[in-house]
């Protein structure tokens, strides 16, 4: 059959059935749990005397709470090693496999199921956190989940869904030099609204992201679920199987060829039929930078901040504003940093920070600046130690960390103080986001962070391309 | 699983929390997701709003005791945007509210509150801002919301709301808590996982 989305496939040969209540039951192929989301629902499973249902397919890691300076256990934070306790318990009595502190595989969840091989093309995953959507790069239908979600895959390997509709995102044309795939899905969300996902599939596609390395993917589907999309993706091609070949957890030998062969067969169809399509062309973007407090309030970093009535949402804007403190129609060139961080699910893989470190090399950060780079995850801290990256951040004046989430959430001990702004490499930035109540925080590529790190305020990180 | 509680209609007063895009680091700051139960949660909602850094409280809907004792959340656009916690439905749920009222929620929240057993129905902007007027005018107003026939009524007036069939279907039904609809099919789950490839590595 003809005309079906890679959505439509991957849905259909997952389905169990239908449930009484009109949804869906899906199979889940591979669950990624970690320390934050899941000990609610390990306590219900004992509760109720349930087992781990496919224990081989679910896979646990610390990530959100660890310190990123100091690992010595117990944590100095007593909640974090309460926490960190919980799971490592409860992957002992359940018996799931665990990438735990001392792991060479521990790491940011979204960061070592690619890394790891574990997450393919044609899969169902889920795990609950909203940045699953990471991995829908692969051409993995990736679910972000709640606790009780948890629960029900935990038990039952399944989940309970509606069907999204699906909308192609084409971005044609190439990018010019200085902007990334951060640049591109701050674009999208910018263009199509923080809810103008709901209900959405976004598939990716175009000249643009075809030519994207699998990292780069990664960014513009991590973003997806702060466009209101649950679920985004990129269609599997040579790319992606170079990526996986050889990884530990993908298919060796034979078994890989014909891997490929049902990757490629997972892909959408070329006449395959899309609910909505949109077009963007690369040339059109332009590094860009949040200036509000959701991921869809960005400029154009040549643009001034928009004035609020003329905005779609102009009370979001004044809300914004009113917490942000800039003047509307200022420039976002100039806007003050304090605070630089590199790192998350969305920019903390080693193309970030070969992209970052390119612009930091013999550079200094601005002594007004505290700046910190944070690994994804162990692998790609040694890797990009490897390559001599931690010693050009830490002469450039950034702190070279353990791997983790770090500031992009600030469950851990990095956090902003007071009023401090930070022009950030992740994904939110939300009002408290990063650990101040006050905190103002200002979203931008790896190399944008840099370039605002060397001044002390947002440049165009074009002059240093 | 325990007893079946099916979700019909709610009767309370009701809360308004105006604003667009209120999204779950607003409702309950990461810091409280360290906690290893959910037990406490019901203290926490919008805590960095209601509380000057020394504890001492602001004025914000959810510590005005006109409104104490709500069990309805009247809310603006795309609530509960962003990470995909749980704690924020348990903050709001176990603070004591049952269902919550908007003009449009954000997927994950709104499936995490059905889950709970909390609907979360959308009524029309203007409908939404009477809802909220209704309540700033008179606090002690009370308003059934009838999920089965998705009307919202108070006094005289009566309003359509709106919810997934779906959610609807589950809540009325007694099938929020969907684990024990899930295992029962435990014997066909296990034949759909065996027709993946990728489920025995490609080996065969
Ligand atoms: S890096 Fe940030 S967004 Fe990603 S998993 Fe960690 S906390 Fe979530």
């Amino acid at each position: 059959m003809a005309e079906r989305t890679l959505y439509d496939k991957i849905w259909q040969s997952h389905t169990v059935g239908l449930l009484p209540t009109g949804q869906t039951q899906l199979f889940i192929g591979l669950h990624l749990i970690h320390e934050i989301t899941t000990a609610p629902a390990f306590d219900m499973l004992r509760e109720k005397g349930m087992d781990v249902a496919f224990r081989d397919r679910t896979f646990a890691t610390v990530d959100h709470i660890v310190p990123t300076d100091m690992r010595q256990r117990p944590f100095l934070d007593k909640e974090a090693e309460d926490l960190t306790q919980a799971l490592e318990r409860n992957v002992a009595q359940f018996g799931v496999e665990f990438f735990g502190l001392d792991s060479m595989n521990q790491g940011i969840v979204h960061v070592i199921g690619p890394q790891l091989g574990l997450t393919q093309p044609g899969m169902t995953l889920a795990c609950g956190d909203s940045h699953t959507s990471t991995h829908g790069a692969f051409g993995t239908l990736a679910f972000g989940i709640g606790t009780s979600q948890v629960r029900d895959v935990l038990a039952t390997q399944t989940l309970a869904m509606d069907k999204l509709k699906v909308r192609r995102i084409n971005v044609n044309g190439a990018l010019g030099t200085g902007v990334y795939a951060k640049d591109v899905i701050l674009h999208i969300i910018r263009q199509l609204g923080v809810g103008g996902g709901k209900g959405f599939a976004y598939e990716y596609g175009g000249e643009v992201i075809d030519r994207m390395n699998m990292e780069e993917r990664m960014t513009v589907c991590n973003m997806s679920i702060e466009g209101g999309a649950l679920v985004g993706y990129v269609n599997p091609d040579q790319t992606t199987f170079d990526y996986l070949k050889g990884r530990p957890h993908a298919p060796k030998g034979e078994a890989f060829d014909k891997a490929v062969k049902y990757w490629q067969s997972v892909a959408s169809d070329t006449d395959a039929k899309f609910d909505e399509f949109v077009n963007y062309e690369g040339k059109d973007i332009e590094p860009t930078v949040t200036w509000g407090i959701n991921p869809g309030q960005s400029v154009g970093v040549s643009e001034k901040m928009p004035l609020p009535d003329k905005l779609s949402d102009p009370e979001s804007a004044k809300k914004a504003y009113e917490h942000m403190g800039w003047t509307p129609g200022a420039p976002i060139i100039g806007t003050p940093v304090n605070v630089a961080f590199i790192g998350s699910c969305t920019n903390g893989r080693l193309a970030d920070f070969r992209a970052a470190a390119k612009i930091a090399k013999g550079r200094k950060v601005n002594p007004n600046v505290r700046a910190l780079v944070v690994p994804g995850s162990a692998e790609v801290k040694k890797l990009a130690e490897a390559e001599g990256l931690d010693k050009i951040f830490e002469e450039a004046g950034f702190q070279w960390r353990e791997a983790g989430c770090s500031m992009c959430l600030a469950m851990n001990p990095d956090k902003l103080n007071g009023r401090e702004v930070s022009a950030s490499s992740s994904n939110r930035n939300f009002i408290g986001r990063q650990g101040s109540p006050q905190g103002r925080t200002l979203l931008m590529s790896p190399a944008m962070v840099v370039a605002a790190a060397l001044n002390g305020k947002v440049v165009d990180v074009r002059q240093y391309e | 699983m325990s007893e079946i509680i099916k979700i019909v209609k709610i009767t309370g007063t009701a809360l308004p929390m105006r604003g667009n895009e209120i999204d779950t680091d607003r409702i309950i700051p990461a810091r409280y997701l360290k906690e290893v139960s959910f037990a406490r949660m019901g203290d926490y909602p919008f805590f960095d709003e209601r509380y000057t850094g020394e504890g001492k409280k602001k004025d914000h809907p959810f510590n005005d005791p006109e409104y104490s004792g709500a069990s309805i959340l009247f809310v603006n656009k795309n609530f509960g945007c962003g990470s995909s916690r749980e704690h924020a439905p348990q903050a709001l749920n176990r603070f004591g509210i049952k269902v919550i009222v908007g003009e449009s929620f954000a997927a994950i929240f709104a499936g995490n509150c059905t889950m709970m057993g909390v609907p979360t129905v959308t009524a029309s902007e203007k409908d939404i801002q009477q809802l909220i007027k209704s309540v700033e005018e008179n606090p002690k107003t009370e308003y059934t919301v009838d999920i089965d026939n998705k009307t919202l009524t108070y006094g005289k007036v009566k309003i359509a709301i709106d919810l997934p069939d779906t959610y609807r279907t589950a809540l009325t039904m007694g099938s929020w808590d969907s684990t024990a609809l899930l295992r029962a099919n435990l014997e066909q789950v296990k034949q759909t996982a065996k027709k993946l490839p990728y489920m025995n590595n490609f080996a065969s």
